[in-house]
């Protein structure tokens, strides 16, 4: 296997609080904006999405998620620690599931009260 | 492939600030009214100064649109009693609040709440809020008044609350202060008040700031200053490794710099001994898993095996329905929350309905099996689309975190019971499960702050409080209603004010203080592990138990470790320096702490506060405030009582106090 191994301290935790799909995101930056806390950078290369530089200051609030003009662009993924514990069981049938599970059923598409 | 790490990976190098850098650089700025921080109450008390004809600017840490802690949305809007369908009067609902506090509560901010929640709601609705069910969606329930299409929480019959659809209330109130011309500085983080003649205990003439982005040295010079920056946060416990800031209920922004700022200044804060126990960051996901309160209230749970667990009245009578949740207990007039008040003391008005308070004991014995479940399928339809389409879907960090992720997941309410969290019995005691295990020595300050008078002014000329600045703090619509009445007096002020003369010796003391930690020294150590090591210091010295001797090393070493760690506290960039200037502010407000807690020489279960040499609990002659403030390098403490906001010279009604001192000129105007 042919790969560059770099010296580098261990990734800072949570790792991941954004996912960002590049074929979606336009690097707009309207999220860099407006991150409370500033967990945002924008990339050096124009129009890819911005560089996730401080993972342990995200707050979770989902505000960039929500003021993103692209839909799909930007995904929340909560720290493992809290996400392993959220599950659901279906109250008719038993079964359970949970946020992250392997095969996960099919999304409900219901939007919230309006 | 979007994290530091991964470019690195990909062959590239750490890329370089992608911010001009202007250490040292200094912009001046003048103003009527200066906001400090634009979260709610900064937002509303910069809209309402400057309605009131001041020109305002506002300094905010992060970015106005979705900064603060309502940042993220709200649902709840509470205490609307003047709204046309309440039954509790303004009087009645602010002295259940101040009896629920033991009378620890800010009677002003607390009765101007009261009087305006409501004028804020609809001034909020003028800026693109919705409050009402407009689309019908609700049409029937209980909660929903058919005429006006408000919709209640709580309380269905006295009707004192709202269910508002609060999610873009930041960026509405952000849109309003753009629109009047309101000019903001973001990502600038306030350092330090500015003085009369650079004089501790003197007018206070505006501010200093620095930009955490660039590292731009600002100085604000106004003729009133509003401190709207939240409470004290990270100051028992820290850490980021785990959650980062997902469990916590404030973001990482939020440590108390107004608190830090006014004492430097000489102004006197209070009830600063009073904390709290937390998990400390180690919760769960907020509003996140089945529970029985606050976002979730009324919704019914089950055990393991689907055995219901009963509910109960503020009488300790079971009942029967759940439509009976949101009525008040027989024999009451009203019901102010369900649960109970959080951080109260348990009387008749604040004890509302809520889950078997004997849960913890029915898991030991075997007759609840773990894990319960938040039942949402067996819930009346509108119901449980109020809770998870409604709250969920607009109280802040709930809409995306909550709402979307668990919905895409395939959690459906019509169908599933979202899981509570497993946790040791005693736990349940408290219905709000998502706030987790707490810890006795992992505490946070609660209502601590300024000292204000029937104005929300500082004992300081020229410096006013909002929000949770102010001792007693309170929730949205309290951060909402003190903000206008804060700015509209901070408005009247400024109008006849001098020129605020600022002191150039003051200003180059503070820049020098600000840039300090831009010095590369042997043995520099960063902003987590000075913030995690104050933390130590608060835990084993001010912990659950304090007491003289503790206290006065604590003291002792908080000032070794300014001398030493913290004055080698090193930032690689200008965001770096906004979080170790926050250790300066972090460490300043233990000192408070540590001076609040020497002054008040008895134990309180009213302020959950432990004295190991004074285990007497509430003995009489100690129901009282204790205002504190720096004198220079003295520390100068006098006493007040409960009520002093209706005592001479005030009057001795809430409503005159509040008329004579502006109220009744409200301001809804220009939207």
């Amino acid at each position: 296997m042919d790969r560059r191994v770099y010296m580098l301290p261990n990734p800072p935790t949570p790792n991941i609080p954004l996912q960002f799909d590049a074929a979606v995101c336009n690097g707009c930056n309207v999220c860099v904006q407006i991150c409370r806390t500033d967990v945002l950078m924008p990339n050096p290369e124009k129009q890819k999405p911005p560089i996730v530089l401080y993972p342990d200051e995200c707050w979770y609030c989902g505000c960039c998620v929500e003021d993103c003009p692209r839909p799909g662009a930007i995904r929340l993924v909560h720290p493992l620690n809290q996400s392993v514990v959220v599950s659901w069981k279906r109250k008719k049938t038993g079964e359970s599931f949970r946020l992250g599970m392997k095969d996960p059923p099919p999304p409900n598409t219901r939007p919230p009260a309006r | 492939m979007t994290s530091w790490w991964n470019l690195i990976e990909e062959g590239h190098s750490s890329p370089e600030w992608p911010y001009p850098i202007r250490y040292g650089e200094e912009s001046r700025i003048s103003a009527d009214v200066l906001v400090l921080g634009g979260g709610i109450a900064g937002c509303h008390a910069a809209i309402s100064a400057a309605r009131h004809g001041a020109s305002v600017v506002i300094v905010e840490k992060g970015h106005v649109r979705r900064s603060g802690q309502g940042g993220a949305g709200v649902d709840h809007w509470q205490a609307a009693c003047t709204n046309p369908c309440s039954t509790v009067s303004p009087e009645e609902y602010t002295n259940a609040i101040v009896d629920g506090f033991a009378g620890y509560d800010c009677g002003p901010m607390r009765y101007a709440q009261c009087r305006e929640s409501w004028d804020a709601a609809l001034d909020c609705e003028r800026m693109g809020v919705q409050i009402r069910d407009v689309h019908g969606e609700f049409e029937g329930a209980d909660f929903r008044d058919p005429g006006s299409q408000l919709m209640f929480c709580y309380d269905y019959e006295s009707r004192h609350s709202l269910r508002v659809y609060g999610d873009n209330m930041k960026p509405c109130l952000h849109k309003e202060t753009v629109r009047l011309g309101i000019k903001t500085y973001n990502r600038v983080m306030a350092t330090s008040l500015l003085t009369e003649d650079g004089k501790n205990g003197g007018r206070v003439v505006g501010a200093t700031g620095v930009n955490v982005r660039t590292g731009e040295f600002y100085a604000f010079r106004a003729k009133a200053t509003v401190l709207a920056m939240a409470h004290p946060r990270r100051e028992w416990v820290f850490s980021t490794e785990l959650n980062g800031g997902s469990a916590t209920f404030a973001d990482l922004n939020i440590v108390g710099d107004g608190h830090a700022m006014a004492w430097n200044a000489g102004a006197e804060l209070v009830a600063m001994e009073r904390s709290y126990d937390t998990a400390g960051g180690f919760a769960y996901i907020q509003y996140g898993v089945g529970y029985p309160d606050n976002t979730w209230y009324g919704c019914s749970m089950v055990d393991a095996t689907g055995k219901p667990v009963p509910w109960f009245d503020g009488n300790g009578q079971e009942l029967a329905t759940v439509r009976d949740r949101f009525l008040p207990p027989e024999g009451r007039k009203f019901m102010l929350m369900g649960g109970g008040l959080v951080g109260s003391s348990v009387t008749p008005q604040t004890q509302g309905n809520h889950i078997d308070d004997s849960l913890s004991e029915r898991i030991r014995k075997g007759e609840v099996i773990l894990p319960l479940y938040a039942d949402l399928p067996s819930l009346p339809e509108h119901e449980r689309r109020a809770i998870f389409g409604l709250m969920v879907g607009n109280e802040g960090k709930t809409r995306v975190p909550v709402y979307e992720t668990y919905t895409s997941a395939g959690f459906d309410p019509d169908r599933d019971m979202l899981q509570a969290p497993i946790m040791p019995p005693d736990a349940y005691r408290s219905p709000h499960y998502p706030a987790g295990v707490p810890v006795p020595q992992w505490r946070e300050i609660f209502g601590g702050g300024l000292m204000v008078d029937w104005d929300l002014r500082s004992s300081l000329e020229g410096l006013y409080g909002a929000g949770r600045s102010v001792y007693g703090g309170g929730d949205h619509s309290g951060a909402a209603t003190s903000g206008r009445y804060a700015g509209r007096r901070a408005a009247d002020y400024a109008r006849n004010a001098s020129e605020p003369p600022v002191d150039p010796d003051q200003l180059e003391a503070e820049k020098a203080r600000v840039y300090t930690p831009l010095q590369k020294r042997p043995e520099s150590m960063g902003w987590k592990e000075l913030n995690a090591g104050i933390c130590r210091i608060m835990q084993d010295y001010c912990g659950q138990y304090r007491s003289e001797e503790a206290l006065q090393l604590g003291l002792r070493l908080l000032a070794e470790v300014r001398e030493s760690e913290l004055a080698r506290g090193y930032a690689a960039n200008p965001h770096e320096l906004g979080r170790v200037l926050e250790c300066h502010t972090i460490l300043t407000v233990g000192e408070i702490v540590m001076h609040a807690s020497l002054a008040r020489r008895a134990s309180s279960e009213h302020l959950d506060f432990r004295r190991l040499d004074y285990p007497a609990v509430d003995p009489p002659e100690w129901h009282k405030l204790l205002p504190l403030r720096r004198d220079r390098e003295e520390v100068k403490t006098r006493e007040v009582p409960l009520d002093y906001h209706l005592q001479p010279p005030y009057a001795s009604t809430y409503e005159e106090n509040y008329l004579a001192h502006g109220g009744g000129s409200l301001d809804t105007g220009g939207v």
